[in-house]
């Protein structure tokens, strides 16, 4: 394995290794590092799916009876932290940040390429330390959100291994913060303006500043919480004098941001793959803008909606009752724009559009039952219970991870070369859709009738709402199967995809799919109106190009 | 053509509402209502199971609408037509559910204001003031809501201990401790909470009401039984393995089979 130690005038290919052995280096080709983000995270999502599994299978019968009770809460433990942070925000961050950035500012690679590839490189070994905890002296059990003093309380080991890795993993994701944001105000080609890049650029520049802001108080607050853990401080311990609410308002003014941090670049890659199969432009550029940045405001200032019933002051509630409500707007805008976008289009219904569609609608529906959620009189029956997990599974499974498998169908042409087949990938969207849904909105009712959430054992009368849930669930993870096969298959034998299948005109399609080491031979194009579909002119000067 | 599409939109949307309120009003989600603060928590829910019926059927029936009518058909080349943006369709996309926000959240407080979620706290422990020595935060419906019920008295104080996985109750009257919730029906109780080791939440679904239960800060929760029976209390906030198993009941009688629990299990007389 080659590492390049001495910045160099030669091109970084030089020193790097070719082939499939690259992606297993210290490469420092943004393509490289977002590839090796992908098929990391995937292999993470592969893990924290098992996970899932496992607690679907528990939560088939109303009694403990499948795992013991600690193993129960390390497994709900891994499985939120595994599926937050090492698959959801490196994916929709890191991997297409990565590959797709550089192309859309026309630079040949981020601002700082080996920061970039330290960033990758702590995500492994965090994550591996993560899951080997289990095995060691048992994993955290005190949730994904680590409430002291549970969290101080149960076993220490464990508990201290997560927040190390979790403290690694918000490292490489101010990394990455800070080199998209280096990147796209100071990389951009010559004659290209802010109001002209692709919109996931604008996407991720907002992502960017809400980890920059936020992720540093959840390593202070993460650090607190080990002292009290090792070092017996009462920061959040109670009983040497600590509050345990402090930790609430820090944990969760990183953690809301963080939903964004998951979403909103979804959204950006949502922008691209829409006007590209419905051949429009994409509607709204300037609104959309916008409101991502309005996002990014508001969602600094509406984490105590998660903290309704710790009783806060009711000042308090209504201030974060109303900010949080009005985060609908803002994204209520970029909803009706994608509509619009497809008013009007030529669709093709392939797996990427049904995918993106899928997305729509079931963030809709999460973002619902998020301005319910953030009304504090309904937000006190429901809160901890598995209205809540609905809610967020709508937003985070529905939404983000629909949007990544849009994303491979649209751009694995580009990452391989190959073409994914279309029949298998239709037959992924359906299967994973009606799973979804079918796991999912039975546990509104749940949530509402009386099942808190985080709970190995349940009222019977629940039984039968639950199975249909671990149904849903069993469909989910069988429709990864077609999907694994299809990518495995395409690799080996799929149809040549040519440069530009789509025929779209975003830069990353103006090269050779996949594109050489500095992304374009010669010069990087110019491009001005990244969504001109169905303007001849504009399709004539990018014909000439080529 | 114009016209035949304006009506269409306006059929159509007439459809869609009428249909979302038809939805809020026939589907039933929720259990039985057991507080005072139920029928107004059921009220504030079904305003928004309306909002998000119209608004989901809507959307969802605009994206399968457009995928259907826009797709490319077979032997179609070309793009679709240059549409770029259009600013009063988008002011007015802002304009609405900025409106509809405002109007949920306008009412909702409304809603707050009737559970008693902006009362000042009042907790009275034996004649004491809570708040005087102690800091003590409170749940929603922690103040008396217009109540048609008891104009009497004061509200029944009880205590509420949780530690891993008990709720330990405690009545100053009579000095019963018990690990059921026994409350008479029709008057108001104000239960004032703290938490031995970590994080728990006193939960009654039927009741509409949650409120964390917390080392080291005291909270308080108020409510008023319109409904005898017996009625679950659940911890809702994850406190360790038997989190699931830490389940009580509450027990709301009438006045005087309460009196006689009172009596039969108090340790002074009364
Ligand atoms: C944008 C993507 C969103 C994501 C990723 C997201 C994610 C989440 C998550 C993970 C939780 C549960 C936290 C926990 O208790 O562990 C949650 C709760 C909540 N979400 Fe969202 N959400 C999103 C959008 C929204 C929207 C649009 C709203 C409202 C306008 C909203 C309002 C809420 C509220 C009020 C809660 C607290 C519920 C409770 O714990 O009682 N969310 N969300
Ligand atoms: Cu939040
Ligand atoms: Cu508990």
């Amino acid at each position: 394995m080659t590492i390049s130690l001495k910045p160099s005038n030669t091109p970084p290919e030089k020193l790097q290794p070719t082939g499939w052995l690259r992606y297993l280096s210290f490469s420092l080709d943004h393509k490289v590092i977002g590839l090796q983000y992908l098929v990391c995270g995937f292999l993470f999502y592969l893990i924290g799916g098992s996970l899932a599994g496992a607690i679907r299978i528990e939560l088939i019968s109303p009694l403990s009876d499948f795992m013991p009770r600690e193993v129960y809460n390390q497994v709900l433990t891994l499985h939120g932290t595994i599926m937050i942070f090492l698959w959801i925000v490196p994916v929709v961050n890191g991997a297409f940040g990565n590959y797709l950035i550089p192309f859309y500012v026309g630079a040949r690679d981020m601002a700082f390429p080996r920061l970039n590839a330290v960033a990758f490189w702590l995500i492994p070994p965090s994550g591996l330390m993560l899951i080997t905890s289990y095995f060691i002296n048992g994993a955290a059990q005190s949730g994904w959100t680590a409430y002291p003093p549970l969290s101080i309380t149960t076993p220490a080991a464990g508990q201290i291994i997560w927040i190390l890795s979790v403290l690694l993993l918000g490292g490489s994701s101010i990394f990455g913060g800070i080199n998209f944001i280096a990147t796209i105000l100071k990389l951009r080609r010559p004659g290209l303006k802010l109001m002209q890049l692709p919109m996931y650029c604008w996407a991720m520049l907002g992502t960017s500043i809400l980890v920059v802001l936020s992720t540093p108080v959840l390593a202070g607050t993460l650090i607190l919480l080990s002292f009290d853990i090792v070092a017996h401080t009462g920061f959040f311990n109670p009983s040497l004098g600590g509050n345990v609410i402090v930790y609430q308002h820090l944990f969760w003014f990183y953690s809301h941001p963080a939903v964004y941090i998951m979403v909103l670049p979804a959204f950006g890659l949502v922008s691209e793959i829409l006007p590209i199969h419905s051949r429009k432009p994409l509607f709204g550029y300037t609104t959309m803008v916008f409101s991502i940045m309005g996002i990014v405001v508001l969602g600094l200032v509406v984490w105590a909606h998660h903290m309704f019933t710790s009783g806060t002051p009711p000042w308090m509630r209504l201030f974060f009752t109303i900010a949080t409500a009005f985060i609908a707007v803002p994204t209520g805008i970029k909803f009706f724009n994608w509509v619009a976008t497809l008013w009007g289009g030529k669709i093709s219904l392939n797996s990427a559009m049904l995918f993106s569609c899928g997305f729509i609608i079931n963030f809709v529906l999460g973002g619902i039952t998020g301005v319910a959620l953030a009304q504090v009189p309904f937000d006190v029956h429901v809160h901890d219970t598995y209205f809540v997990v609905a809610h967020f599974h709508y937003i985070v499974y529905g939404g983000s991870v629909f949007v990544i498998f849009s994303s491979i169908y649209h751009w694995f042409p580009k990452f391989t070369g190959k073409m994914l087949n279309e029949n298998l990938g239709r037959f992924h969207f359906i299967i994973t859709f009606i799973g979804f849904n079918l796991c999912f909105a039975p546990q509104h009712w749940l949530g509402l009738n009386g099942m808190p959430r985080r709970v190995a054992e349940y009222d019977p009368q629940f039984q039968l709402i639950n199975q249909i849930s671990s149904l849903g669930a069993l469909l989910m993870a069988l429709s990864t199967l077609p999907f694994l096969w299809n990518v495995v298959r395409s690799i080996l034998y799929g149809d040549n995809a040519g440069d530009n299948p789509w025929n779209a005109l975003t830069p990353e399609w103006l090269t050779s799919s996949p594109p050489p080491v500095e992304n374009w031979v010669g010069e990087a194009p110019l491009v001005l109106e990244p969504y001109g579909y169905g303007r001849r002119d504009s399709n004539e000067s990018q014909e000439q190009k080529k | 053509m114009p016209k035949l599409s304006a009506i269409l939109t306006l059929s159509s949307s007439l459809i869609l509402g009428i249909g979302g309120v038809w939805i809020a009003y026939n589907v039933d989600m929720l259990p039985v209502s057991a507080s005072m603060n139920a029928p107004v928590y059921d009220e504030l829910y079904r305003v928004l199971f309306i909002i998000g019926c119209i608004l989901f059927i809507g959307m969802t029936a605009l994206v399968i609408y457009s995928l259907i009518q826009f797709r490319r058909r077979p032997g179609e080349t070309g793009d679709g037509i240059d549409l770029e943006g259009n600013i009063s369709l988008e002011i007015f996309w802002t304009a609405v559910p900025a409106i509809v926000v405002l109007f949920v959240g306008l009412y909702s407080y409304d809603i707050y204001d009737r559970m008693g979620g902006m009362q000042p706290l009042m907790h009275d422990h034996n004649g004491q003031m809570g708040n005087q020595t102690e800091r003590v935060w409170g749940g929603i419906g922690s103040g008396p809501i217009e109540t048609t019920y008891s104009n009497n008295s004061s509200p029944l104080a009880i205590e509420l201990t949780a530690m891993q996985f008990a709720f330990i109750f405690h009545y100053p009257k009579g000095d019963i401790i018990s690990g059921e919730l026994h409350v008479p029906l029709g008057k108001e109780v104000s239960l004032k909470m703290e938490s031995k080791d970590v994080i728990h939440a006193f939960w009654v679904p039927q009741f509409r009401l949650k409120q964390d239960v917390i080392p080291g800060q005291p909270t308080i929760l108020n409510f008023t039984p319109t409904k005898a029976g017996n009625f679950p209390i659940v911890c809702a906030e994850l406190c360790g393995p038997y989190h699931g198993g830490m389940r009580s009941n509450v027990i709301v009688d009438e006045q005087e089979d309460f009196d006689n629990w009172l009596r039969e299990n108090s340790k002074e007389t009364i």
